[in-house]
């Protein structure tokens, strides 16, 4: 009797064991969940699929023996069909790691998610610094980016070449108010000054009236702690009101779709920081061109950082052989990145990513050779002096 | 004296300026929705849609045929106001004598519909859109630098919203149009076709509409979205002056920019809800609001 | 009772049935919450809009701002699940006070534009305000414990939610039912009529206005327990809109209306991109693989059909084509 159950359970646990294995030998599946429609999607949105699709044929296709598969959605900028498709991708679809795209507030919902079924969880689009603070988890990653970094970068930059006095104009909400004192922080630490800012309601559409109260500070500089439209607008109205003649505009969060929506003879002289530039070097440029025969644009730093999001991901399940969340986290957490579009990237236990940031220029209409031939690279700023220290941010994994 | 409210008086005045520049654009905006109002007892949701289409349309004209912003500020009314003539027509009309609920449900689906289908094409980002080079100086104004182009702008909305008064006030078009709203088969009786009335009225609303959005172009980034905030604020602005009251809609568009102004200066971030906060005022009040009648 | 009512009773029971096994027959139980969630959202603004004839474009107002309110109470305070709940409620009725004062002295199209532009001060309010963290959200709203019971599992989430929207529903159906529910239709029927029988009309509204405004609340602040967050959409003007297109889809004025528009919505809004591939697949017209990434645009359509063709909803003409006589209740 006895050993007929445990003949019994040995072929009940092979059974089950092949049966789990089968299921292993799936596809590996990606998922990328990110706006599709809505106001940021020029920045990721379509081009983020295809950026991905890239990684996935530039990595042969195929991982541990295994299919690799894109699985996308379009969270419209809604948390709450974000995070119910992310908890669907996890739970029921077999998604083995999630990329996350633009909008803090749907990737915030989603990140406990990635702790809570231990699933890899790395951050493009949205540069929401609390993404790694308090709210870190050891399965999330913020990848390319974060608001403190490009506030930091142009701040500390644009002082350097001679920026002494600041005035902001600022977004009326939580992430406006971010930049404009992650920004003050290393003004005044470097010796400059703020003169002053001004609050300005979402979408606002006219700036002009705020032109007037920037020129009025006598600052030698306008900080810009607005993002997309807003950002465009502010711009425009900048220059239109002779802004520019006497004051450096300095961006805080803008991306080369915004410049390119604005156009040269407005944005040109202007400072941003960003991780990444299609035409930083010959490598990026080659795959741009890929990107650009697809897309029809090039591509924005965001979009690289989906392609090269998938790659590290990619490399670290092959160095793991397995695609167990917590191994592959542990794999990208030691490895060096280094690829098309990070350079000397390394993670931080709280999962920032530790890259190299740029100051750009932006080029006047003359000096642009070509279509999307923006900026001049003023600067390059290391990771660590970039992003800043790591006890601001305030995770307990950093201890 | 050369502060008020510890702003110095110069600045104030730039502000105050450019609010009634914003002030124009409203009056405009809330203009064709009076007319339109004042007729057939619609409200028409997809006005914001009209004025961003008017943007786009001067943009595309650039962009696609090379057409300058002059033949553009004639031509891109003109085809909103035929999407306006089709609207009516096609959609509008079969919804006559019914609640008129039904008309602005319509219309709110319209906007979604018209939005979406611009950024489909155009993407969401927006394009750049110059003032013509005539206008692309600055005026000194001694206090402050104005683009010529703003003052232009200015003055021409408020030469056609006054103009667009006159011919409803004024004129024998106009008297039929004031009799229309009245009583409607009193009209019809003296022979005058009201549906066809009714059709062009529309078309007129629609074009001022467009025209507020071609002379937006030169100032702010077009874009599919541009209008969608806009429709909201502007709906307040009406039932402040008092639905279907021409001058109404003019008077509390110019003065609704202005206080808009003041208030950045005071305390911005009540700014963007000024507005609202002075229709729930308006209502305790004046139900009706400051110029219109209670039916 | 007629044999109409016996249908629309047994299929109450189907429905009710279909929701109770849900989860076990695969339905997604998140899924299954949200659309809970925006059926009993609809059913509130139904009460208003079915029933009154008044169309409120501020009831995202209602229900975000409860959201709102109760993942203040269950994050920063520390309150209990089911008092974080009340108190959302509690705000939502403040807030549908001071927008039902204002709004009822108004008709019609008026009414709309009042409501859609009080609305606009709380989303600007909760956009600036610290405690919404504008963009990124309210986040990490605990679920907490229901008399003991922890709500952390989903299922257990989703039987509670199912719990509190049928009593809701019924609760709703037994106001329209009710003599204040029946003198409200008369109001919408012949309003100059009810006056002259001595009826306070305004009075009559706001005090309708309020129940549908606590119960927009309920549904609110049960979505943020749900979801865990709370963000700016559902205090934005769109939200406002989407109500409006899941009653009208399902029909105006009808029990089971709202309940249906909002499957259907809900699912389309989260499917359309298998629906554009399938769509794809079979036509072999390439545009329709975009029509994930524009569901705001097909909203847009399916209002100005429903406008034009369909303005009774789905239950709506149902009842109308088979249900004989049009009853106030339908």
């Amino acid at each position: 009797m006895k050993f007929r159950h445990v003949a019994l359970a040995a072929v009940l646990t092979l059974g089950f064991a092949t049966a789990a294995q089968a299921q292993v030998k799936g596809p590996v599946k990606i998922g990328f969940i990110t706006d599709m429609s809505g106001v940021y999607s020029s920045l990721d949105g379509p081009g983020g699929t295809a950026a991905i699709k890239m990684a996935i044929h530039d990595f042969g296709g195929s991982v541990l023996g295994r299919k690799i598969e894109l699985v996308t959605f379009d969270h419209q900028s809604k948390a709450d069909l974000a995070a119910a498709k992310a908890k669907e991708f996890f739970s029921q679809d077999g998604v083995d790691m999630l990329i996350g795209g633009t909008n803090s507030g749907a990737m915030l919902a989603i990140e406990p998610l990635a702790a809570q079924y231990k699933k890899p969880f790395i951050v493009i689009g949205a540069g929401a610094s609390t993404i790694v603070g308090k709210q870190c988890n050891g399965y999330t990653s913020l990848y390319a980016y974060n608001t403190t970094a490009l506030a930091r970068v142009t701040a500390g930059a644009v002082i350097k070449h001679g920026g002494r006095s600041w005035y902001f104009l600022t977004a009326d909400y939580a992430f406006g108010k971010a930049l404009e004192v992650d920004a003050t922080k290393v003004v005044e630490a470097d010796g400059g000054k703020v003169l002053g800012h001004v609050m300005a309601p979402l979408g606002a559409s006219n700036f002009s009236s705020y032109m007037l109260q920037a020129q009025a500070s006598g600052a030698d500089v306008l900080a810009l702690a607005n993002a997309g439209g807003d950002a465009a607008n502010s711009i425009k109205q900048a220059t239109q009101f002779g802004v520019t003649k006497k004051m450096k505009l300095a961006g805080l969060l803008l991306f080369i779709t915004d410049i390119h929506s604005v156009g040269l003879p407005a944005a040109q002289g202007l400072y941003l920081t960003a991780p990444w530039y299609w035409n930083l070097n010959a490598e990026s440029r080659a795959w741009s061109k890929r990107f650009y025969a697809q897309m029809n644009a090039m591509p924005s730093f965001s979009q690289a950082g989906d392609y090269s999001a998938a790659l590290s991901y990619l490399k670290a399940v092959k160095a793991a052989g397995t695609t167990d969340g917590a191994k592959v986290m542990a794999e990208l957490h030691k490895m060096k990145v280094n690829d098309m579009f990070i350079h000397n990237g390394s993670m931080r236990p709280s999962g920032l990513m530790i890259h190299d940031m740029y100051l750009m220029q932006v080029k006047t209409p003359a000096e642009s050779k070509e279509p999307w031939d923006y900026y001049n690279v003023v600067q390059t700023v290391p990771g660590n002096e970039a992003f800043g220290p790591a006890a601001a941010y305030g995770c307990p994994l950093d201890k | 004296m050369t502060e008020i409210f510890g702003v110095p008086v110069s600045l104030l005045l730039g502000q105050l300026l450019l609010g009634l520049l914003n002030g124009t654009t409203y009056a405009m905006l809330s203009l064709g929705l009076a007319v339109i109002f004042g007729l057939m007892d619609e409200v028409n949701f997809a006005h914001g849609a009209f004025f961003m289409m008017g943007a786009m349309f001067a943009w595309m004209g650039g962009q696609y045929f090379h057409l300058s912003f002059w033949w553009m500020l004639l031509l891109a009314p003109l085809l909103v106001g035929l999407v306006g003539l089709l609207v009516e027509r096609l959609m509008l009309r079969r919804l006559r004598g019914m609640d008129p609920i039904y008309g602005l449900l319509l219309t709110f689906g319209l906007a979604l519909l018209i939005e979406g289908l611009f950024r489909t094409f155009f993407g969401v980002s927006g394009s750049p859109y110059n003032p013509p080079e005539l206008l692309s100086g600055v005026l000194n104004l001694g206090f402050m630098y104005l683009p010529l182009y703003y003052v232009f702008a200015m003055v021409a909305s408020v030469v056609v919203c006054f103009g667009t008064w006159l011919l409803i006030e004024r004129t024998k078009l106009g008297s039929y149009l004031r009799a229309g709203t009245e009583n409607p088969s009193l009209v019809q009786a003296f022979g005058i076709n009201f549906p066809l009335l009714v059709m062009l009225t529309f078309a007129f609303g629609s074009a001022l509409a467009g025209l507020a959005g071609v002379l937006s172009a030169p100032i702010v980034q077009v874009s599919p979205l541009m209008g969608s905030n806009l429709i909201i604020v502007v709906f307040a602005i009406v039932v402040i002056g008092g639905m279907g009251s021409v001058m109404g809609a003019i008077v509390s568009g110019l003065a609704l920019g202005v206080i808009e102004a003041l208030a950045k200066v005071v305390y911005a971030p009540i700014s963007s809800t000024v507005v609202f906060i002075l229709m729930a005022v308006v209502l305790t009040v004046r139900p009706a609001g400051l110029f219109g009648k209670e039916k | 009772m007629s044999w109409r009512s016996k249908a629309q009773l047994s299929t109450m029971w189907l429905i009710l049935l279909l929701a109770v096994a849900a989860p076990w027959l695969g339905m997604y139980p998140v899924l299954g919450m949200r659309i809970m969630s925006f059926a009993l959202f609809a059913c509130a603004f139904n009460l208003m809009a079915g029933y009154t004839g008044l169309i409120s474009f501020g009831h995202a107002a209602l229900f975000g701002g409860a959201g709102y309110v109760t993942g203040l109470a269950l994050t920063s305070w520390g309150w209990p699940t089911p008092a974080g709940i009340m108190f959302g409620v509690f705000v939502a009725l403040v807030i549908g006070l001071a927008m039902g004062v204002l709004a009822v002295r108004r008709y019609g199209i008026y009414f709309s534009m009042v409501t859609l532009a009080l609305a606009q001060i709380v989303y600007f309010y909760c956009l600036q305000a610290d405690f919404t963290g504008g963009e990124d959200g309210l986040q990490g709203i605990p679920r907490g414990t229901l008399f003991g019971l922890s709500l952390q599992s989903d299922r257990v989430m989703y039987y509670v939610m199912l719990v509190v929207f049928v009593a809701s529903w019924w609760f709703i159906r037994r106001i329209v039912r009710s003599p204040f529910g029946q003198i409200l239709q008369a109001v919408r029927e012949n309003e100059p009529r009810a006056i002259s029988l001595g009826y306070r009309v305004n009075r009559y509204k706001l005090g309708m206005f309020l129940l549908s405004a606590g119960f927009a609340g309920l549904a609110g602040a049960m979505k943020a327990v749900i979801m865990g967050f709370e963000t700016l959409t559902d205090v934005h003007w769109s939200t406002s809109g989407m109500v409006i297109l899941l009653t009208l889809v399902g029909g105006l004025g009808t029990d089971l209306g709202p309940i249906l528009g909002a499957v259907i919505i809900t699912v389309l809004e989260e499917k359309m991109g298998a629906i554009g591939h399938f769509l794809e697949h079979i036509t072999g017209v390439h545009w329709f693989a975009s029509l994930n990434d524009n569901v705001s645009m097909i909203n847009g359509a399916i209002f100005v059909l429903c406008v034009l063709l369909f303005r009774r909803g789905i239950v709506g003409t149902f009842n109308a084509r088979w249900g004989g006589a049009r009853a106030a209740s339908g």
